[in-house]
């Protein structure tokens, strides 16, 4: 369903900064697919996943989802088949705005904006129902302004409204990293939940060796704008830290050193 | 204290409803003021072009024999197209929103005094024309300046609650997440600024039949006055109401924050202080709006405060070691 093919990204071409990001990625993920991404700081893990979401366009390569080649296609329009969780808190939902009008605004993404209302009264009834599945009491709190959640309820939230209108892909960029361990797990139970619930292929960036073994059929690691390991299957469900830190040093032929410890 | 013998009273009171009447039309040029500054979260400047673009259009046309709601009407189309101007130059060529605005503003400089024949200025007699509005019958003034107001606060009130109103909310707010939810924060910040600039232009032509003249420079300041209306608004509807503040209200103190400023203006001129620091008094007014938010904020929650009470915490504890 997703095919990546061979793309290339350098940030900055020609300049004292000139920094070539991706070298050459190449993947595919089946349709239900639930893949997690590995690997180093810098590695390119979103900057690959903001290739795939059209942040920019990359300069080699070719993207295909469902055999659609979207390439070419801009950001906004992607996001008719892409559902996206951050790392940043932030950056997933609009503070200013209410709990409901941001649901109001998810429930719309790759609709075109009509004058019609931008919440119905339906709408209202039917998100109080869902957001009982978060268990977070956000239903309670549908008119309260994003701003005043926590960093936790903001992301559940965001994951909430990136799935809330059916994604052909979910694109997960290490969206547990700023919670506390507690609410990190919580969040990527819901995330499992959600995962399931609703069939949905997803790529999902973590720096947690054991989560990334523990979530999701299939599992890549990047190093330097490549990915250097793609493990499925029966592979994936015995695979170990310590595994995974000897296939790193085979495939990268560096040794896996303490300050790569933020893959642990 | 012969000053004070020269302020009659009086004066001032038969001064309040002109005062009123031209605060509600600054009040209306502020809601556009309000869409671009606020809810986009774009300061534009190009409205110190286009409310004398308002002016000029509404007398122009009424001058050669437009019926003036008509007029006013294409005014308010002018300010639509001077809004996408500054878009493109924006979200097309990528100029930075304070110098796309500037310079779509000085060039509608010119497009004015074209818009006028050449001359800096073109009167309208309400004797001649049907004007809606006019300082020569205030009351009336008032009436049709509140009616325009609430209409417009209505429409907008509509708008802002629709989908594509929303997402001009959201775009302002986060455009990462706009675009991730499939929002062309492009066209969005291009639809914004039409039709604040629309608001403008339609407040710049009925300042133009108010005063019974458009002025090459009756725009100039426009921004800084919008922006008084909008932050005196939001002052004082946030004091009055707090945490019941809604949009519409908000907007209403929007209006009414055009209101108090033109009073107090009134007051200024009363006190017979020189019309030209009229400005001067304006910049100060912005200014100390804006700062009291922020200075109560810091009252709450300054180091000095922290400072002070730590200090006394310790000396406490110090006391009570030594007994
Ligand atoms: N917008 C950008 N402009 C310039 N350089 C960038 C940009 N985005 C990423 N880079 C660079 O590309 C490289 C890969 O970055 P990327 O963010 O993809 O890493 P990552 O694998 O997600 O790392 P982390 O685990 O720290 O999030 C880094 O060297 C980074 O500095
Ligand atoms: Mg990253």
């Amino acid at each position: 369903m997703l095919h990546i093919i061979d793309i290339h990204k350098t940030f900055n071409p020609g300049t004292i900064n000139e920094k070539a990001a991706l070298n050459g990625v190449n993947f595919y993920l089946d349709d239900g697919d639930f893949c997690t991404v590995i690997g180093g700081n810098g590695a390119g893990k979103s900057t690959m996943l903001n290739a795939v979401a059209g942040v920019w366009p990359i300069d080699e390569g070719v993207i295909l989802l469902d055999n659609k080649n979207i390439t070419g296609v801009p950001e906004h329009k992607r996001a008719a088949y892409l559902g996206r969780v951050f790392q940043d808190p932030m950056t997933g939902t609009a503070s200013t705005m209410e709990i409901q009008e941001n649901l109001a605004l998810a429930a719309r993404r790759g609709k075109s904006r009509t004058l019609g209302w931008g919440i119905t009264r339906q709408e209202k009834e039917k998100y109080r129902e869902l957001l009982k599945m978060l268990e977070l009491g956000l239903e309670e709190r549908l008119t309260s302004k994003v701003g005043l959640l926590s960093g936790g309820q903001r992301q559940a939230l965001t994951l909430f409204m990136a799935t809330l209108q059916q994604p052909r892909l979910l694109l997960l960029d290490e969206h547990t990293a700023a919670l506390d361990p507690k609410t990190a797990e919580k969040v990527l139970k819901v995330t499992d939940k959600i995962i399931a619930e609703n069939h949905l292929t997803a790529l999902m960036v973590t720096h947690n060796m054991k989560d990334a073994i523990a979530h999701g059929n299939r599992l890549i690691m990047m190093h330097e704008g490549k990915v250097i390991l793609n493990i499925s299957g029966e592979e994936k469900k015995k695979l170990t830290v310590a595994d995974l830190m000897h296939q790193f040093e085979a495939a990268s032929g560096e040794e896996f050193t303490n300050d790569k410890a933020i893959l642990a | 204290m012969s000053y004070f013998l020269t302020l009659n009273p009086l004066n001032l009171i038969n001064a309040l409803p002109g005062c009123i009447a031209q605060g509600l039309i600054w009040g209306i040029m502020a809601l556009g003021v309000y869409v671009t500054f606020r809810l986009l979260n774009f300061a534009d400047l190009t409205v110190d072009g286009s409310f004398a673009t308002g002016g000029a259009v509404t007398v122009m046309l009424t001058l050669a024999g437009f019926p003036v709601p008509v007029a006013l009407l294409i005014a308010v189309i002018a300010g639509l197209a001077s809004g996408l101007i500054t878009g493109l130059l924006h979200t097309s060529l990528g100029i930075p929103p304070i110098l796309a605005g500037i310079l779509t503003q000085i060039a509608l400089y010119s497009v004015n005094l074209h818009i006028m024949d050449m001359s800096a200025n073109k009167a309208i007699s309400v004797q001649k024309y049907q004007l809606l509005i006019s300082l020569m019958h205030v009351p009336g003034a008032i009436l049709t300046g509140g009616i325009f107001a609430a209409f417009l606060i209505i429409i907008l009130y509509w708008y802002f609650g629709t989908e594509q109103g929303s997402s001009i909310r959201a775009t302002g707010c986060n455009p990462a997440m706009s675009k991730a939810n499939g929002i062309n924060i492009n066209f969005t910040k291009v639809l914004a600024l039409s039709i604040s600039n629309g608001i403008v232009c339609l407040a710049g032509g009925l300042m133009a039949q108010y005063q019974g003249f458009a002025d090459i420079n009756m725009g100039r300041g426009s921004i800084v006055i919008g922006l008084a209306a909008v932050i005196i608004g939001e002052v004082f509807g946030d004091a009055l109401f707090r945490k019941h503040m809604n949009f519409a209200l908000r907007m209403v103190f929007i209006v009414l924050g055009g209101v108090i400023y033109y009073i107090v203006v009134g007051i200024v001129l009363w006190l017979k202080l020189n019309s030209n620091d009229l400005k001067l008094f304006t910049a100060l007014i912005v200014a100390i709006f804006l700062a009291v938010p922020y200075l109560q904020g810091k009252r709450r929650n300054s180091f000095l405060r922290t400072a002070k009470a730590s200090e006394a915490a310790l000396k406490a504890m110090n006391d009570r070691e030594v007994n």
